[in-house]
């Protein structure tokens, strides 16, 4: 027998919009000024939810928040490929997700105040409730891509996740099944390059995260997480690819954590501000304004107006966040089952 | 009505089921074309085709977690996991998310899913095919965890999983898949989860039992004036099957096959500490294996609680 190469394999990286915010024609998604002012503005309301959720929990007025600083091309990229008919898979840190999808920001951040209730979202959302438990949504995801497609329901499922979750065994697991069925589903991992103190390098031995996919019989793809249209165009492709039919694809999106990774962290502990600094330059917002600005759609003054509606958005959000009623003691059984045992329903009674 | 075994009856309440329902899906490792290593799927893939009778990777959690997608999705998946020793992986998914789901999402989502899965002892299998941790799973608040001790049960119970709007686990005690030979009616009928029964009327003592080890208790105590209760759903347990016996017996044995300590024994020997302590005429006694693992076969008799032990129990109390 002779030895014979029975497997080999490119991996793609993908990147329309640089440092200084100039674009490759040729792959720039069709997108029209309006839409890009909105994804701006959307960018911009996710960094201002952030700030503010920080600003809160120093003040004491929200439990730790895990902040998406850094993340918003990513997250908002690929949230503008999403239909109202997609259902979606978040992580924990996937706010500027949820925000750009129309999840409402006072609910949100009831939820981060320490508030089950914020997990109820809206019923025209298809959007499951956040997971903490690292990587655990991912095979979820594909059993909801496996019922659509038993329906024969056109949408695709996209699953969130980080960089860590790539390590844990249900990522494996997921892949591969998704693989197996060629469901409809996208995987979207957000690599910020840190799994709290973890580097990427300590997370994995891949060239990339993205040429994982290959192994499980599908495409897998990096783009610059960074650059908004890149991480939506690829979005949109994986997106139309899986409601036509045509299997699973996973997007990398090489991003970064510009902040801690919690409130409850402090990242000065573990990497250098040599590489938050550098991080700090390739801001995809600031990214953004400097292509809109040579496009003549962004100026001081317009910048400042957008970020002035993005503050008053987030402020009435506030408000309306902290007159909610707090909890009853018998919220702690809701939902616990559809109807309480004996036991429970006892219990509830004595709270 | 026929005479089935408890495979027979299972396989009907499903395909009863899956004929009535279309939400109804099946998956699981090798429950399709080889229709479950105990046959107990056998002919529902040919019957409703390879989409609904899905044979999945070998890979746990990735069932039971895509399980529960299809569950939120609006279907009601029926997860197979192959035997009760191989669910740990798959036990983050069970109970961090469908046991949560309705909860965590104030009641947006649910998760109607059935996970049926071999569980016991009694069947000289390798190493985690004969596991009995039932009581891990009992402490999982959204979780219903449901044992069939024959036949009769294991359709009608199967049958209420099957429509009940939460999480079920349904252990399938081994040792009886072809043990036990009972009528079986054609059609539906469904008993209520969280309901005991009264397997034997007796007045000196309440003996407690469930799957395999009430077939057991049955044979063991023919000579005694015992009640015999079989709990059927574990979580939530009717407790006020338990205490009415027990008020009326005075005395309590509760005999399951899982290891003793935090077993489920304690759960309800703590209720019947708690409300009818007044009743009682004896010490509540518990006869169970040991605290090891559950072992192969050639330390399997010595492991399992046995007739002796039961009837020494039951001994035992009446001296009182």
């Amino acid at each position: 027998m002779p030895q014979d190469i029975i497997a080999s394999f490119e991996v793609l990286r993908l990147g329309i919009l640089d440092d200084n915010g100039n674009i490759d024609e040729t792959l720039m998604p069709s997108l029209s000024d309006l839409e890009i002012g909105r994804m701006y503005e959307a960018m911009v309301l996710a960094r201002t939810f952030d700030e503010r959720a920080v600003a809160l929990q120093r003040e004491g007025r929200l439990g730790t928040y895990p902040q998406i600083s850094g993340q918003e091309a990513a997250q908002v990229g690929s949230a503008f490929a999403i239909a109202a008919t997609d259902w979606i898979f978040p992580s924990f840190r996937e706010m500027g997700v949820q925000l750009t999808l129309g999840y409402p920001a006072a609910q949100l951040l009831q939820y981060w105040t320490g508030d089950e209730r914020g997990q109820l979202g809206p019923q025209r959302l298809n959007i499951f409730p956040l997971c903490v438990a690292v990587g655990s949504q991912i095979p979820q995801a594909v059993g909801a891509a496996l019922a659509a497609r038993y329906r024969r329901d056109p949408i695709a499922v996209v699953a969130y996740f980080g960089d860590g979750a790539t390590s844990k065994g249900d990522f494996h697991e997921a892949f591969n099944m998704a693989g197996v069925f060629r469901l409809p589903v996208v995987f979207i991992c957000q690599n910020n390059q840190w799994a709290i103190s973890v580097p990427l390098k300590n997370q994995t031995a891949s060239a990339s995260l993205a040429q994982k996919a290959i192994g499980y019989g599908f495409p897998g793809i990096q783009v610059d997480g960074n650059d908004v249209f890149a991480v939506y165009s690829a979005a949109r492709q994986a997106l139309d690819k899986a409601r036509s039919g045509a299997g699973p694809t996973f997007i990398e999106c090489l991003t970064y954590r510009m902040a801690d990774h919690t409130t409850a962290d402090d990242a000065g502990r573990y990497r250098s501000p040599e590489e938050v600094n550098l991080w700090r330059t390739r801001d995809p917002i600031v990214r953004l304004q400097r292509f809109l600005t040579a496009r003549g759609l962004w100026s001081e003054q317009s910048g400042k107006e957008v970020k002035a509606r993005a503050i008053g958005i987030i402020d009435a959000a506030v408000q309306e966040m902290e007159a909610i009623a707090p909890p009853a003691a018998a919220e702690l059984f809701t939902g616990t089952r559809k109807t309480l045992s004996p036991r429970q329903a006892e219990q509830r009674k004595g709270r | 009505m026929a005479q089935l075994n408890m495979v027979q009856a299972i396989n009907q309440a499903l395909g009863e089921e899956m004929e009535r329902d279309d939400r109804v899906v099946l998956l699981g490792e090798d429950v399709g074309r080889d229709g479950g290593v105990f046959r107990v799927t056998e002919g529902l893939q040919e019957r409703f085709g390879a989409e609904r009778v899905l044979d999945t990777p070998l890979s746990e959690s990735a069932i039971m977690g895509a399980a529960i997608g299809m569950a939120a999705y609006g279907l009601r998946p029926v997860a197979e996991i192959q035997f009760l020793g191989f669910i740990y992986s798959a036990f983050e998914q069970l109970a961090a998310h469908a046991a949560r789901l309705r909860s965590r999402s104030r009641g947006r989502y649910s998760c109607p899913l059935v996970v049926r899965t071999p569980y016991g002892a009694g069947i000289k299998a390798p190493e985690l095919h004969e596991e009995s941790a039932e009581s891990i799973f009992c402490q999982i608040p959204g979780l219903k965890v449901v044992v069939p001790s024959g036949p009769y049960s294991a359709k009608g119970l199967l049958l209420a999983s099957l429509r009940d709007p939460d999480p079920v686990l349904f252990l399938e005690p081994t040792r009886l898949y072809r043990l036990l030979r009972e009528e079986v009616p054609e059609g539906e009928y469904l008993l209520e989860l969280g309901r005991a029964k009264v397997a034997r009327a007796g007045k000196a003592v309440t003996v407690i039992a469930w799957g395999s080890m009430l077939e057991r208790v049955l044979k063991s105590v023919a000579a005694y004036d015992a009640e015999v209760i079989d709990l059927l759903t574990l979580n939530p347990f009717d407790v006020e099957a338990v205490l009415t016996s027990v008020k009326k017996t005075g005395r309590a044995v509760i005999v399951h096959e899982a290891a003793k300590t935090c077993g489920l024994g304690a759960e309800i020997a703590a209720t019947i500490a708690e409300e009818a302590m007044l009743y009682l005429r004896a010490p509540v006694l518990r006869v169970t294996a040991p605290d090891a693992p559950v072992p192969l076969a050639k330390l399997m008799d010595y492991y399992l609680p046995s007739t002796q032990q039961i009837q020494a129990a039951v001994a035992e109390v009446l001296k009182y």
